[in-house]
């Protein structure tokens, strides 16, 4: 228990550093690691749904929507001075997937194992199907998106990229912190006991639905955040974002990093982004390959993920 | 509402493809428990193995009508290859594990048959047009329909009818059924499992690849078109109930019409609509529409 008990003043630390060290990172680094935030946070959340014994494969339905939430922010609300800040439009897109999450999460709650899968996957295509037809929405093209302010305060062009870094930076801070401590609550602590046994949950007087039910509604205001983040960071959005492969790249980044830490999803998604970019530049043709034998290797060797490597050498020590 | 033949014909066309994938992806589930997300790539596989013989056929002025065998060769190409390599050199040394993890291992396996293919072929689309035509047409209420779709749905229902009378009929069936119904028993009682399952895995390997191979005079093939088909043969499968072949021909049945319906009436619903009707059997069907009550295990 000693490992876990290091792990906030580890944040507070790595916020620090990625603060300040943030600073000197040139413009496609800084751009990098936004991304990578981004996606952690979705990642972030399949981390408290596969605690619970639950695999996703449509978290791209709320990533999409929290993308595309902070654009109708800033384009049809009628505060568009106020939305079109940096700070409000992944809050309101996580606000929106969360909203969605309530809803679909009586349906949900109800299915497991590849059930679960499965209908989410058909959810996200749902919305895919939707947005890619739908003129209104922007159909196949999308939207851009920009954004002026950082909560309520005008940004000069030099620190537009920095201001949006830092925030990024904050909000995976507040929310590993805040996942931290809530899977340490009496809630979070009946995640772990759902996956290994519902009946006895249910004979123990908890209610397995209404674990599932909060869990998932948490994860989807993580993807919504997340998509915000990354809609802001790209400058664009299309339906891809809902399309099911993107939610396979997150499943597969969670198993990457493992369930061990909160840490664990937003390390193996800065990993992962870097690998990508790295790949996509020397290797267009095969880095999907690459991540296939990586996945395979993974799940054969390090079924607990990276993290699992940091654990094994706590415990040695 | 004149246009309802019209609407009826292409939906059972598509149908009949989507069969042959879903039939292959519920056989595999049914004995195996794996979900395979990989089954869109060997369909992929099937399609472009396809596109290259039949373009080495003409392009060397061999005897068109021989073409129609190409595509049944390619299946049995892809499927004695692929599937072996895949089910004795991967998934039996997963066995056992949880179902999530399975699928986890079959996306892994899409990844590298995606980039393996476009290893092979390249990125730009190939084309097996040459068949398509090759029969020539026939009317039905004024509107001309090839006579390759006309075989397309007979190979769909003799696919159908050879696998029920297959499972039902036959010695081998009936050695898959009992695995299907416990493995550890048929196991104990001398069933050799490990080839029921190598057999089976080739078997709907082949299937895949044969409806991509069926496909690929009709369409442009290109390296998407695995991811593409892969959650339509899910929506297919999970509409009629994972692992069951009559829900599998229902499924496809439903699917092709709803998505035929929608490209005539509301081309912008297409997509939207099939998955609505996927997502509407789990609320209500979680199992699927054809599947049997299960016993509860704790």
């Amino acid at each position: 228990m000693t490992a876990a008990d290091r792990t906030l003043p580890a944040l507070s630390l790595a916020l620090q550093v990625f603060l300040i060290g943030g600073w000197f990172l040139p413009d496609w680094a800084q751009s990098l690691l936004i991304l990578a935030f981004g996606k952690g946070l979705v990642v972030l959340g399949l981390l408290l749904l596969i605690r619970t014994g639950l695999v996703s494969f449509g978290q791209g339905l709320y990533y999409c929507l929290g993308a595309y939430a902070a654009v109708s922010a800033s384009k049809i609300l009628a505060f568009p001075d106020l939305m079109s800040d940096a700070l409000a439009m992944p809050l309101f897109g996580g606000v929106v997937a969360g909203v969605l999450g309530l809803v679909l999460g009586f349906l949900l709650a109800r299915y497991r194992a590849i059930f679960f899968a499965m209908l989410s996957l058909a959810f996200s295509m749902i919305l895919y199907g939707l947005l890619i037809k739908m003129s209104v929405l922007g159909s196949s093209d999308g939207f851009n998106i920009d954004y002026r302010t950082l909560a309520g305060i005008k940004l000069p062009d030099g620190m537009k990229l920095y201001a949006l870094y830092a925030l990024s930076t904050l909000l995976v801070f507040i929310a590993t912190a805040c996942l931290h401590r809530y899977l340490r609550s009496h809630l979070g602590r009946l995640a772990p006991a759902v996956r290994d046994n519902e009946l006895r949950v249910e004979y123990m007087g908890s209610s397995v639905r209404y674990v599932v039910h909060v869990n998932y509604i948490i994860a989807a205001v993580l993807a919504g955040v997340g998509g915000g983040l990354v809609a802001l960071s790209i400058g664009h959005i299309d339906p891809d974002l809902a399309y099911w492969t993107t939610s396979g790249e997150f499943v597969f980044v969670a198993v990457l990093g493992g369930t061990g830490n909160v840490a664990a999803p937003v390390l193996a998604s800065l990993l992962f982004e870097w690998i990508k970019s790295a790949a996509y530049q020397y290797a267009p043709y095969t880095w999907q390959m690459v991540l296939g034998i990586t996945l395979l290797l993974v799940i054969m060797f390090l079924p607990a993920g990276l993290w699992s490597i940091f654990q094994r050498r706590a415990r040695e020590a | 509402m004149t246009d309802l033949v019209p609407v009826l014909i292409d939906g059972i066309i598509y149908a009949s493809y989507l069969f042959i994938i879903a039939v292959g992806l519920t056989l595999i589930y049914g004995v195996m428990k794996i979900l395979n997300m990989a089954h869109g790539s060997l369909y992929a596989l099937g399609a472009y193995v396809t596109a290259t013989l039949v373009g080495a056929w003409f392009s060397h002025g061999l005897n068109p009508y021989g073409s129609f065998a190409l595509p049944l060769l390619a299946a049995i190409l892809v499927g004695l290859v692929a599937g072996p390599i895949i089910e004795r050199g991967l998934l039996r040394f997963m066995y056992g594990n949880d179902e999530i993890v399975l699928i986890l291992v079959t996306y892994a396996l899409l990844l590298i048959l995606e980039d393996l293919i476009k290893l092979v072929w390249g990125v730009e689309s190939y084309s097996a047009y040459q068949p398509y035509g090759l029969l020539g047409t026939f009317e039905v209420a004024g509107l001309p329909y090839t006579k390759y779709d006309a075989i397309l749905v007979g190979v769909a229902v003799s696919v159908g009818v050879a696998l029920t009378w297959g499972l039902a009929r036959t010695r081998q069936g009936k050695l898959l059924l009992a695995v299907i119904h416990d493995r550890e028993v048929s196991a104990a009682m001398g069933i050799n499992v490990q080839r029921v399952y190598l057999v089976t895995f080739t078997i709907g390997t082949i299937l895949a690849a044969l409806a991509g191979a069926l496909i690929a005079p009709k369409v442009s093939v290109v390296p998407a078109m695995g991811v593409e088909v892969i959650v339509l043969a899910f929506a297919v499968v999970v509409i009629g109930g994972l692992g069951s072949l009559p829900g599998a021909a229902l499924g496809a049945l439903i699917v092709g019409l709803v998505g035929s319906a929608a490209v005539h009436y509301l081309p912008q619903v297409e997509l939207f609509s099939i998955y609505l009707v996927m997502a509407l059997v789990l609320i209500f069907r979680p199992k699927g529409l054809f599947s049997a009550a299960e016993a509860r295990k704790i």
